[in-house]
């Protein structure tokens, strides 16, 4: 894959701008064979064009298996070198670096900088970490297209890491107060009867939860919520989680998700192929029983993301940048939309909110897309919001919209599997979902694709990409 | 009435003519015939008994019916019988609760086999039977602490208590918490209710498949539980223990809990059929009690008083502005923002407005410490809360409440720099105690705007808001002003203007009365256990304490010129002496008692004691014996609520009762004045009065309006 990439460097090394664009426009019209587009390109006069040039991902593994003894800036490092190799990119050629992460390892905090400095970039390359719960690196590529967008950056990386192998556990919040306390306890008695003012209750570890602060309800049991709230049956999920593996097994056996680089970890193996993906029998997944909401409830570890360790990588360039240095981009980033909701009963709700508004944004309809890539976070959410979309009733009473925005046909959507099976670390799944819309679009011969997510806090993402003209 | 989803009877229970479900007769039979046919449907195995009223599972019984009906003990057992049926199902029955679950309900659900509950806000159940003066009397006596244990049945139905959902669950009421959900395809309220009796029916068919158990696991604290419950010993003592505690907070004043305790310990020691039998007896016997009139008319007063009589107003009030940051201030800015309407709270100094925000944070605080609130939620309420010391903003108040100071040079001066800066369509309300409104209108530019709001500390607790028209006050400022006090949960009584209004005119020839019991040598412990004694949550002398000797003697003296000799008795030097000495009650630390102090006994203010001493009158023997004293205090209250009545400063009885009952405490048991008045008879409370008026003249002279009750026993207050 490495040699190919370069080789189709080389090949396009030739093309002036005005030519390629040009033909993008002719090539588009070919491809659009099926449907007839709404709009043939979204380029728009006075605006840059921001392409992704590439990206790579880790593999994804089960959080307490391979990776298990790395820290965050590790694979985030891995991820980055990745990129570099796959690209053949100068490493002074980066202007800056965004890096998404969600449960920070307190010693790294800003890891964006810590990866950048270990995977050999100029130490004069910035980088800053941003954080948006299970959209977070969607935040770091838009972070990085304003950049591009306001003139101030050509080349950017952008990425997320997530490590749930080692997750920071506290003392607890008395225990925290005596320690530091006795940090300016002056005399020996002082110390001591700090030290005798210790319980045994102080000791007790405080534990991150993927609950919400807000509301202190766990993902799941808002998941499982969600569902029963859309009639969402146990059934449905399970045959939803199964399809996710399938595709996943699908993809992973025929080489198409090019997008994983090796590593080698260090004290092991060489690690190539993401770990998660188990294709089961419904009469398997039966059996389980419901994880959140007991004895009751639909929600399963089956038909959920699991805790997945794994950084993935994209560079985005200005159209003429890219070119100039010689890349054949992948794809256009073109609109996209934050939305925000209410984070107990809407939790999970961001793709129903944010497809119409990106549609609207970008003058399509849902007829334009070829390629949906919605993040799985579990299969109720992901059924919860079809059905949502393809209700006028919900459109109406809780959006403001005068009719449903549709819900995407099945055969255009997580075709290579998703977050249920590949894995969901939590800051990189947006970068994932990107470069998956760009290889799909580049194989099944669409020109628009659609990436979108939720993530905690009730918000929600999307983001429309145009394919770059083969 | 019923459908069969795969061999389950879904009863889905609808009363169409009341917005709540209530246990009429009427519901009854059907019920009745409903599950007989479902007994006798070969196909169906089990069945989910579900309502179809969001917020509402059985709201308990028909509490109208209780003062018409002469067999209430038939009544008791027609419905013993029925759940008896219930109980004894050959199929299993599931209670699926969204909703009240009270009284009667409670009752129904307790005879199902198995329990379903969503953990919705609205989802209480509780037998608030003896907030009636009654007894759950359709089996609850003797199902309740087979389930939930002696102590926590008796707590149950001796307090009347909510439960909630999760406290529910723990304590074995219910089985299962399903939770409610949020927006679907449907509404949250319908989607949840369906959702439930998705489950419910799920449950049902484990139960009748035996793939699900009836029987709740039990902890090892619960086995040790029901073994010492099993010890007859064990037993007696808590009965004992019960009993002397109700004897002591009750004074012996209310039957219903000792007829509770008594149904419970018959089914116990003597057995189901006994229990029973003394179940519909007791339930019986108890709807017929004064008390039980008194407890339902009160309830049907505060139904009553909870709605706005005066039409809708023209604006909403999405604006409310507070003026003074004192406890009354606080307690308003407090009772408005948690229902959602931005408040602004303002003072004059930085330290008075810090120390009621601070008051403002540590009531929504308490609340999230007791879990009915999430801090994100507590949050939320403060930051509708604007404290300021400058009038900005107000020109977008819609009402504007002052709780400054009582005086009216101070008032006057408010009124007027308050108008410079408000809307024209701004409402000026003003929270005193005893100012005549028309007096404080004097200064406005706008009389018809101006309205009394006079709200009852604490705020966050006390439920009353006596509101005061002036015959200038329009009627959209009266029905805005109800408006906003409904919206901030209270109980409303809309009276005329005067000094005192109704509230505080009542209460202050009462503590006058208690300020010459005092004088005539009857200590503050004796003279807070004869009003005790009498029904009144707080004793008279720690009430004074409570209001403040200060406020008692401002007020004493204000309607001592404003109604002369009528308002005497206790000689206002008292109060007075009192004040400057420091002993301004409980917030000085001293009044009639000492406060402070860890020790659990309150001691009597030793200074406070020699004032009195000093201004010693003898007790006229004729009239202070024990009862003497406590009629004394009585009537004087009562003939001044019924004057008020007669004045026209109060509409009604029942504004009068609930006025009295939830402002001042006035015993719950009678029911307020004007019941008191019509169960102890006028006749009989004119004859004492007339003694007393022997002894000390006028204060005691029988309103026109009593006297026409005492000549003419068909005329009453309450029909």
């Amino acid at each position: 894959m490495i040699r190919a990439s370069k080789k189709e460097k080389c090949t396009f090394h030739f093309h002036n701008t005005t030519v390629n664009i040009f033909v993008g426009l002719f090539l588009s019209v070919v491809f659009s064979n099926h449907t007839a587009k709404s709009k043939k390109t979204l380029a728009k006069p006075g605006v840059k064009n921001i392409v992704l040039v590439d990206g790579v991902r880790t593999p994804f593994l089960q959080s307490g298996t391979i990776y298990a003894d790395l820290m965050p800036h590790d694979l985030a490092r891995a991820a980055l070198q990745g990129l570099l190799n796959r690209t053949g990119l100068p490493k002074d050629a980066v202007d800056y670096i965004v890096y998404g992460t969600v449960i920070q390892e307190v010693k790294t905090s800003n890891v964006a900088r810590e990866a950048a400095l270990g995977a050999g970039f100029s130490d004069k390359t910035p980088a800053h970490t941003v954080t948006m719960a299970c959209i977070s690196s969607n935040q770091a590529m838009t972070t990085a297209v304003g950049l591009i967008a306001a003139g101030q950056c050509d080349a950017v990386v952008a990425g997320g890491v997530e490590f749930m192998s080692d997750v920071p556990i506290r003392h607890s919040r008395r225990m925290r107060k005596t320690m530091l306390s006795l940090n300016k306890a002056k005399t020996l008695g002082a110390r001591l009867s700090l030290l005798g003012s210790i319980r045994l209750a102080h000791l007790a570890p405080e534990l991150p939860a993927v609950a919400e602060f807000s509301t202190a309800e766990t993902m799941g049991h808002s998941a499982d919520r969600l569902a029963a709230a859309f009639g969402v049956s146990r059934l449905e999920q399970d045959e939803f989680a199964l399809r996710s593996h399938t595709l996943a097994k699908k993809a992973q056996d025929s080489g198409l998700l090019s997008d994983v680089i090796s590593f080698k970890v260090p004290g092991k193996d060489i690690v190539s192929k993401d770990n998660g993906i188990r294709p089961s029998t419904m009469e398997q997944m039966a059996k389980l029983k419901p994880a959140f909401i007991k004895p009751h409830g639909t929600v399963t570890a089956a038909n959920s993301s699991f805790l997945t360790d794994g950084a993935s990588a994209v560079l985005i360039m200005s159209e003429e940048k890219a070119l100039a240095m010689g890349y054949k981009p992948k794809a256009y980033l073109r609109d996209f939309v934050y939305v925000s909701q209410d984070p107990k009963d809407q939790l999970l709700l961001g793709p129903t909110y944010a497809t119409p508004k990106v549609l609207e944004k970008s003058g399509l309809t849902l007829n334009d897309i070829d390629v949906f890539e919605f993040h799985e976070a579990f299969a109720g959410q992901i059924m919860a919001n079809l059905k949502a979309m393809e209700s006028d009733w919900f459109a109406q009473t809780y959006m403001g919209r005068k009719t449903k925005v549709g819900a995407p046909p099945m055969e255009k959507f997580n075709s290579w599997g998703g977050s249920l099976s590949l894995g969901h670390p939590f800051a990189a799944t947006g970068c994932r979902l990107v470069t998956t819309v760009a290889h799909r679009l580049q194989k099944e011969g669409g020109q628009y694709g659609l990436v979108a997510a939720c993530a905690a806090g009730g918000q929600g993402h999307a983001m429309v990409i145009e394919a770059y003209p083969q | 009435i019923y459908e069969v989803k795969d061999n389950v009877a879904v009863v889905r229970i609808n009363d169409p003519t009341s917005k709540v479900n209530t246990l009429s007769r009427h519901m009854q039979a059907e019920m009745v015939e409903v599950m007989n046919e479902i007994w006798g449907n070969a196909a169906v195995k089990s069945a989910v008994l579900i309502s179809r009223k969001p917020g509402c599972f059985i709201a308990g019984a028909d509490i109208k019916y209780h003062t018409h009906t002469h067999s209430l003990t038939s009544l008791s057992q027609e419905g013993q019988k029925i759940f008896d049926q219930v109980e004894k199902s050959p199929i299993p029955i599931v209670a699926a609760i969204n909703g009240s679950c009270l009284g009667g309900g409670l009752e129904f659900a307790i005879a199902c086999q198995y329990r379903i509950a969503t953990k919705s806000k609205k989802t209480i159940l509780g037998t608030p039977e003896v907030m009636l003066g009654l007894l759950p009397g359709a089996g609850g006596t003797q199902r309740l602490p087979k389930m939930v244990g002696l102590p926590a049945a008796f707590d149950m139905m001796l307090t009347g208590r909510n439960i909630r959902p999760d406290k529910a669950k723990k304590m074995g009421l219910v089985h299962q918490l399903v939770d409610p959900l949020g927006p679907g395809l449907k509404s949250p309220e319908e989607r949840t209710i369906e959702y439930l009796e998705e489950v419910a029916v799920d449950f049902a068919k484990g139960l009748a498949g035996k793939k699900v158990t009836m029987e709740k696991k039990k902890g090892l604290v619960q086995k040790i539980q029901d073994f010492v419950m099993g010890l007859p010993p064990v037993r007696k003592q808590i009965y004992k223990t019960v009993h002397s505690k109700v004897m002591k907070q009750s004074k012996g004043l209310y039957p219903a809990p000792l007829k509770i305790i008594e149904c419970v310990q018959t089914g116990i020691e003597k057995g189901n059929a006994a229990g029973y039998l003394t179940e519909s007896q007791n339930f019986g016997k108890l709807a017929m009690t004064s008390e039980s009139r008194a407890l339902i008319g009160l309830y049907h007063g505060q139904v009553t008083c909870k709605k706005n009589h005066f039409g809708k107003p023209e604006r909403d009030v999405k604006k409310l502005a507070v003026l003074g940051a004192g406890l009354m201030g606080a307690g308003i800015a407090q009772v408005t923002i948690d229902k959602g309407v931005a408040t602004i709270l303002k003072d004059t100094t930085e330290e008075g407005l810090a120390r009621g925000h601070q008051q403002v944070y540590k009531g929504l605080n308490d609340k999230t410490k007791k879990k009915s609130l999430t801090t994100f939620e507590r949050d939320g309420i403060m930051s509708l809360l604007s404290g300021q010391l400058d009038y900005r903003d107000f020109e977008n108040a819609d009402m504007v409440i002052e709780a400054v100071f009582e005086d009216l040079s101070i008032k006057h001066k408010v009124v007027k720099e308050v108008e410079a800066v408000i809307p024209p369509h701004c409402i000026f309300a003003t929270n005193t105690s005893a100012l005549p409104i028309k007096d404080i209108a004097a200064a406005s530019k706008r009389p018809e705007k101006v309205i009394g709001m006079h709200y009852f500390s604490p705020v966050d607790k006390m439920q009353l808001l006596e509101i005061i028209t002036t015959n200038k006050t329009s009627k959209d400022t009266t029905a805005s002003a109800v408006a906003v006090g409904l919206k901030q949960g209270k109980v409303i009584i809309v009276v005329g203007d005067g000094p005192g209004f109704y509230t505080t005119r009542c209460l202050a020839p009462m503590l006058a009365e208690a300020v010459r019991a005092l004088q005539e040598g009857v200590g503050p412990k004796k003279l807070d256990s004869l009003t005790t004694g009498f029904g009144f949550p707080v004793g008279a002398a720690t009430l004074a304490d409570e209001v403040g000797i200060d406020v008692a003697a401002h007020v004493a003296e204000d309607l001592g010129k404003a109604f002369g000799t009528r308002f005497g008795g206790g000689n206002v030097e008292v109060l007075k002496m009192m004040v400057q000495k420091g002993f301004k009650g409980r917030k000085s630390g001293k009044g009639c008692y000492v406060y402070g102090a860890k020790s659990k006994e309150k001691k009597v203010n030793s200074g406070a004691e020699d004032i009195l001493k000093s201004f010693k009158l003898t007790a006229p023997p004729a009239v202070s014996a024990d009862e003497d004293i406590q009629y004394r205090l009585v009537s004087r209250f009562v003939n001044e609520a019924v004057l008020c009545l007669q004045e026209g400063i109060l509409p009604d009885p029942v504004q009068g009762d609930i006025g009295a009952v939830f402002g001042l405490g006035f015993p719950p048991c009678l029911g307020g004045p004007f019941r008191f008045v019509d169960s102890h008879g006028a006749d009989k409370l004119v004859q004492k009065m007339k003694r007393f008026e022997e002894a000390y003249g006028n204060q005691f002279t029988p309103c026109q309006l009593l006297l026409d009750h005492a000549k003419d026993s068909s005329k009453r207050f309450h029909k």
